[in-house]
């Protein structure tokens, strides 16, 4: 059984009057992956919970396919869910862990002999049936709670940040896993974590959240390439996104070439966003504008490197990606290049962005 | 692992510092139980003028004795009820304490004061509430038609010493279980429900299973309390009768030696009480160690 979630108006203020979710309006439609991602407190688990059924809803309405669950109980719901610390019963062997949803809900003994063993090689854990969760290291933890979580073959997959406990390499490993997984199994499934390159690989869709509310839902390249507002600018995309003030480039050297190719930003343009690889040390064809910067600190790291630099002038810090290994020294004065259409307006006092029609289709894509 | 080592200036700073706890060691537990080794190998005769060697006779004795024997049954029974009573009425308190939010401090502070209360107090509070002419228990039993009377009844007495005895352990192991259920993770708690099992289901399938260790913790204490801290209690409400029907082995040892004047037997009495100590102890340790299920 496959199901879509809906979520209508959802909020939640914790007794002691923490308003966590403030109104969020979801579909996430059959087999969709997607991912809720926001700074730390944002409501993100919250809002989880209160899918899962852990959490009551103060105001709303939740639905798991055409059902509303608002009253059902977690098992009720028909969904599963993995745990930031994975939550395994330390007293149960893997084999029990994995059994024990089917047994609750009455499984025969031969089904669930075949479910966990099925469950148990696609994750490859059948070494480990028989051992006790301490006797496991963390990834095979985490591999021992997602499989719980299919064994039981449920509507709807919830992870709370459930690779935040492994290390750099291994929550790659696991990040590719789970995508392959889903992929497989087509379960519509609702993510959580905090981190924007787990949110933006995994994804079918973001849910970009802050202080409770969303700000901003599309695929992953949509909110790269055209991000709603100045917090999504900055979360989304590492190193973050450059803000300029207009002014900066609108006064100092150079300032009436500018001027000219600004002149059609929409009005109320206040600050430019612009992606540190959209700076470019070599001139582009095409009108574009040229910036000088003083070169403060020169980031090595491999296949890429980070410049951070100083706007001549207004003294404005600036990051810039560039691929390979430029021959520049720290303190040397740099000119580089951005063109037009690779600058992002948001309005100078509420944050958003402007819609820029300059702003051409491909880069969307 | 490196452990910090202090090193103290000269050599008799440490033991000075170590005297008075091995002093009073010596004094109050050591010599007193030497003392009861070597009067148990004694017999004093009927006015307690001399006292001649007589070996293992004492032991023997306790050993073909019957009311001795009764008295091991009867602390068995003693013990066994007044563990499972105050363990699983703490248990009980607990698992709902555990489950509020905002008065759970009050709550666990009202708990834990019988545990403040002398055992003699607690036994004539007791002796109050179930005396068969004034108290107020047997007035309500006698309502339901049941007739109430530990002084000719000897399982009314065991349950009075019994009830006596728990209530003031459930506080102790209130706490106890009360810190094991908060070093529960919720969130084992919240994968069950979700996995489909209800509040009892859980409670005993998961909950339980991890307190296993506080459990058998609390298990010993409790019988080594019962079996050797409970001599107010039964002194207050029944002192050993009727017939010997609480009479446990701790009680024995005092109606005995400074009633019957046996010091003798008495004394060696105290010597299986000390051993059967040991024992529990040395079980404790062992199986704390293996800490016990998981
Ligand atoms: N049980 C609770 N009672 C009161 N307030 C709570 C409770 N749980 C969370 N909050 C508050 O609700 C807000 C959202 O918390 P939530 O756990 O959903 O954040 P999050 O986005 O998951 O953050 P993180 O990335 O750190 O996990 C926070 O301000 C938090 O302090
Ligand atoms: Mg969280």
């Amino acid at each position: 059984m496959m199901a879509s979630i809906k979520l209508e108006g959802l909020e939640k203020t914790y007794p002691g009057g923490v308003q966590a979710v403030k109104g969020v309006d979801l579909e996430v439609a059959d087999g969709e992956f997607v991912v809720l991602v926001g700074p730390s407190g944002c409501g993100k688990s919250t809002l989880l919970r209160m899918v899962a059924g852990l959490e009551t809803i103060s105001a709303g309405a939740l639905y798991i396919g055409k059902r509303r669950v608002n009253e059902l109980e977690p098992a009720q719901r028909d969904i599963a869910m993995v745990f930031q610390n994975y939550a395994l019963y330390p007293h149960m062997t893997v084999f029990d862990n994995l059994a024990y949803g089917l047994k609750n809900r009455g499984f025969k003994r031969d089904e669930i002999r075949r479910r966990v063993e099925e469950a148990a090689r696609m994750l490859e854990i059948e070494a480990f049936l028989p051992r006790k969760p301490r006797q496991l290291s963390g990834g095979q933890r985490q591999r021992v709670a997602m499989g719980r979580a299919l064994v039981r073959e449920p509507a709807v997959f919830l992870f709370d940040e459930p690779l935040s406990n492994l290390d750099a390499k291994l929550r790659v490993q696991m990040r590719v896993e789970i995508k392959r997984l889903q992929r497989r199994l087509k379960t519509t499934s609702l993510y959580v974590t905090h981190d924007q390159l787990e949110a933006m690989t995994l994804g079918d869709r973001l849910v970009v959240l802050n202080g409770g509310r969303i700000e901003q839902v599309g695929t992953p390249m949509e909110i790269y390439a055209r991000p709603a507002s100045l917090f999504v600018a900055t979360f989304i995309g590492s190193p973050a996104m450059n803000l300029l003030p207009l002014g900066a480039l609108l006064s100092g050297p150079g300032a009436a070439s500018h001027g000219a190719l600004l002149g059609d930003l929409p009005p109320g343009t206040g600050i430019l966003g612009i992606r540190p690889d959209a700076l470019r040390l070599e001139a582009p064809h095409g009108p574009h504008l040229t910036l000088s910067a003083t070169l403060e600190l020169f980031e090595a790291a491999g296949a890429e490197s980070h410049l951070h630099v100083r706007l001549a002038g207004s003294g404005q810090p600036l990051v810039i990606r560039t691929a390979g290994q430029p021959a520049v020294a720290e303190g040397q004065r740099l000119h580089f290049h951005i063109t037009r259409d690779a600058l992002h307006p948001f309005h100078r006092e509420t944050g958003r962005r402007l819609d820029d029609t300059l702003k051409t289709k491909e880069q969307a894509a | 692992m490196q452990t910090k080592r202090m090193t103290f200036p000269g050599r008799w700073l440490p033991y000075a510092l170590l005297a008075p706890q091995v002093i009073v060691t010596l004094i109050f537990f050591i010599w007193p139980s030497l003392q009861a080794l070597y009067m148990s190998l004694l017999r004093e005769d009927a006015f307690g003028l001399n006292s001649t060697f007589v070996g293992l006779a004492n032991f023997a004795r306790l050993f073909a004795d019957d009311t001795y024997l009764d008295s091991l049954s009867v602390t068995a029974m003693f013990a066994i009820g007044t563990t499972l009573l105050s363990m699983s009425a703490a248990l009980l308190l607990a698992a709902t304490v555990n489950r509020m939010l905002r008065s759970r401090n009050a709550y666990t502070t009202l708990l834990v004061w019988p545990y403040a209360i002398a055992p003699a107090i607690a036994g004539v509070l007791w002796w109050f509430i179930f005396n068969p002419s004034i108290g107020i228990v047997p007035y309500a039993l006698e309502m339901l038609g049941y007739r109430w009377n530990h002084r000719t009844s000897g399982n009314d007495a065991m349950m009075l010493v019994i009830i006596a005895a728990a209530w003031k352990q459930i506080a102790y192991n209130f706490l106890f279980f009360l810190a094991g259920l908060q070093s529960i993770p919720q969130s084992l708690i919240e994968a069950a429900a979700i996995d489909g099992a209800g509040p009892v289901k859980r409670f005993w399938t998961i909950v339980f299973p991890l307190l296993s260790p506080t459990t058998f913790f609390l298990m010993v204490v409790n019988v080594v309390y019962a079996m050797f801290d409970t001599f107010g209690v039964i002194h207050a409400t029944t002192q050993g009768g009727p017939s010997q029907a609480t009479n446990t082995l701790v009680y024995k040892v005092y109606a005995d030696g400074f009633v019957g004047l046996n010091l003798g037997s008495s004394a060696a009495q105290s010597v299986i009480l000390m051993a059967i100590v040991v024992l529990l102890t040395v079980v404790q340790f062992r199986f704390i160690e293996r800490r016990v299920n998981y």
